[in-house]
């Protein structure tokens, strides 16, 4: 089981591959859209990079809920 | 014969001979060869092993999380287009977005990343099929890319016409500063299919040469030795002004786009008419919309792609509709065949031709054919009194593109 601290530091990997996110950027607390500017195309890529590499399912309507780093962490944690 | 005077007033390319038209331009006089080796390991098993790649990597000019979200079509329109702006000079001098379109098409569109997901769909299923594969494969991506960059608002239009599009790009650019719709139109075409299906599908029509032992000799127009086209990838672009508009700015003016030419054969899908009906038509259209005559013509840049066929039937279409005193070259035996991006291309060896009163060579023409009974540059480049030249384009489908270039 990964630590909180693990899975976003996978994340901050994953956004930096996808959307050239700066990794020192990733936070819990921040938004994808409104902190580091992740587009919807580019947070469908972020969505299954991020079920490949931790070995969950994140169906499209649960992705709506997940508007900061920590809620994805948080759903991260819980399912995989 | 229109009014309204247009002119060119900046260029950008990137092509198997350089990253730029400077590097371009120096290395078509040189008379070298952009053609080698396909290395990759998907050619192994093809009959045809060689092309003009890039000389230079769209990775080693746009920034890695931009080009991922790009066909390599789009990229190298990018490229082009963005030295073509830079080289006018028009960045920061109150341009009306609104009187800014874009004319920029592709012969086949974003066919590797067609290919590309297609096998990720296969392997991978649906869910990993990237979400940018559509504005990656559509025709009119280049454009919009470029509308995008600039901040287009007049309209961003995406020809497609085979190995006419770079031409007939030029051509309706030239029409829509005539009719008024725009002040200034980024025009030109790019292509990137050097990919095993395209190049497989090219190889199955029997279009393209086979000497893979001797890239650099493959590409040879009105050779007797020349058995089909080497597939070359890139892209050109051209800043297209009313003269008035260019000449109020104190624009540097390379040529004038005086005249344009374009018909169509209703011949054949893909055999060019052997009586070149259709070009000749196209060629005497652009010269009189030029308000010359053919003796007017000092150079023509051929479509001349190596193939047996099609480089006979242009000469005597050149001879009928212009003369038997134009220099005549093919700069594909160099730059291969860009197909869509060649006129883009070719427009740019013309127009720098003029300029320079500098004609580059065709190279590999060591035992011509015995119907070749026009001028060539073979060889070597050939200095020449230029005041207007011309750039022939045609395509699969019966497209006829002529463009003629006047000096400033």
């Amino acid at each position: 089981m990964a630590t909180r601290t693990e899975i976003t530091s996978g994340l901050a990997e994953i956004l930096e591959e996808v959307a050239g996110v700066n990794p020192d950027d990733v936070a819990e607390e921040k938004s994808f859209t409104d902190d580091l500017d992740v587009d919807s195309l580019s947070m469908v890529e972020v969505v299954v990079a991020a079920e490949e590499k931790f070995g969950v399912k994140i169906p499209d309507n649960e992705v709506q809920n997940l508007k900061t780093v920590g809620d994805a962490v948080s759903y991260i944690e819980a399912n995989h | 014969m229109s009014t309204v005077d247009v002119v060119v007033t900046g260029l950008g390319a990137t092509t198997p001979l350089g990253g730029d038209v400077a590097s371009t331009w120096d290395a078509l006089l040189a008379g070298r060869s952009g053609v080698g080796p396909l290395t990759q390991e998907w050619a192994g098993s093809l009959p045809v092993r060689i092309a003009a790649q890039l000389a230079v990597e769209p990775s080693e000019v746009i920034e890695r999380v931009k080009l991922r979200r790009m066909d390599r079509s789009e990229a190298m329109a990018l490229i082009a287009a963005k030295e073509a702006w830079a080289d006018a000079g028009l960045a920061g001098t109150g341009l009306d977005a609104e009187r800014l379109a874009v004319s920029f098409g592709s012969g086949i569109g974003g066919a590797i990343t067609l290919l590309d997901q297609d096998d990720i769909l296969e392997k991978h299923g649906p869910r990993r099929v990237s979400p940018h594969t559509v504005p990656m494969l559509m025709p009119n991506g280049p454009a919009a890319y470029i509308g995008l960059e600039l901040g287009a608002r007049a309209g961003v239009r995406a020809m497609a016409s085979a190995c006419a599009t770079g031409a007939e790009a030029v051509a309706l650019g030239l029409d829509l500063i005539r009719l008024g719709r725009a002040d200034v139109v980024v025009a030109g075409s790019t292509e990137a299919v050097i990919h095993p299906l395209p190049v497989a599908g090219f190889a199955s029509m029997r279009a393209m040469s086979t000497r893979n032992d001797d890239p650099e000799r493959a590409s040879r127009p009105w050779d007797k030795g020349r058995d089909g086209f080497v597939l070359g990838e890139g892209a050109g672009a051209l800043i297209l002004e009313r003269a008035d508009h260019a000449a109020a700015r104190g624009a540097r003016i390379y040529a004038r786009l005086a005249g344009a030419g374009i018909t169509s054969d209703g011949y054949d899908i893909v055999q060019p008419d052997p009586e070149c009906r259709g070009g000749i038509r196209a060629m005497r259209m652009a010269i009189e919309d030029a308000g010359l005559t053919g003796t007017d013509i000092h150079h023509v840049n051929a479509h001349a792609t190596s193939t047996p066929v099609g480089d006979m039937g242009e000469i005597m279409g050149i001879r009928t509709a212009v003369g038997d005193h134009p220099i005549l070259t093919s700069t594909k035996s160099m730059t291969g065949h860009l197909l869509g991006a060649a006129g883009a291309l070719e427009s740019i060896a013309a127009i720098l031709a003029l300029r320079d009163g500098i004609i580059p060579p065709t190279i590999n023409l060591d035992d011509p054919d015995d119907r070749l009974d026009l001028e060539v540059a073979a060889h070597k480049a050939r200095t020449a009194d230029i005041q207007a030249a011309m750039n022939n384009s045609f395509g699969f489908g019966g497209h006829n593109v002529a463009l003629v270039f006047t000096r400033a």
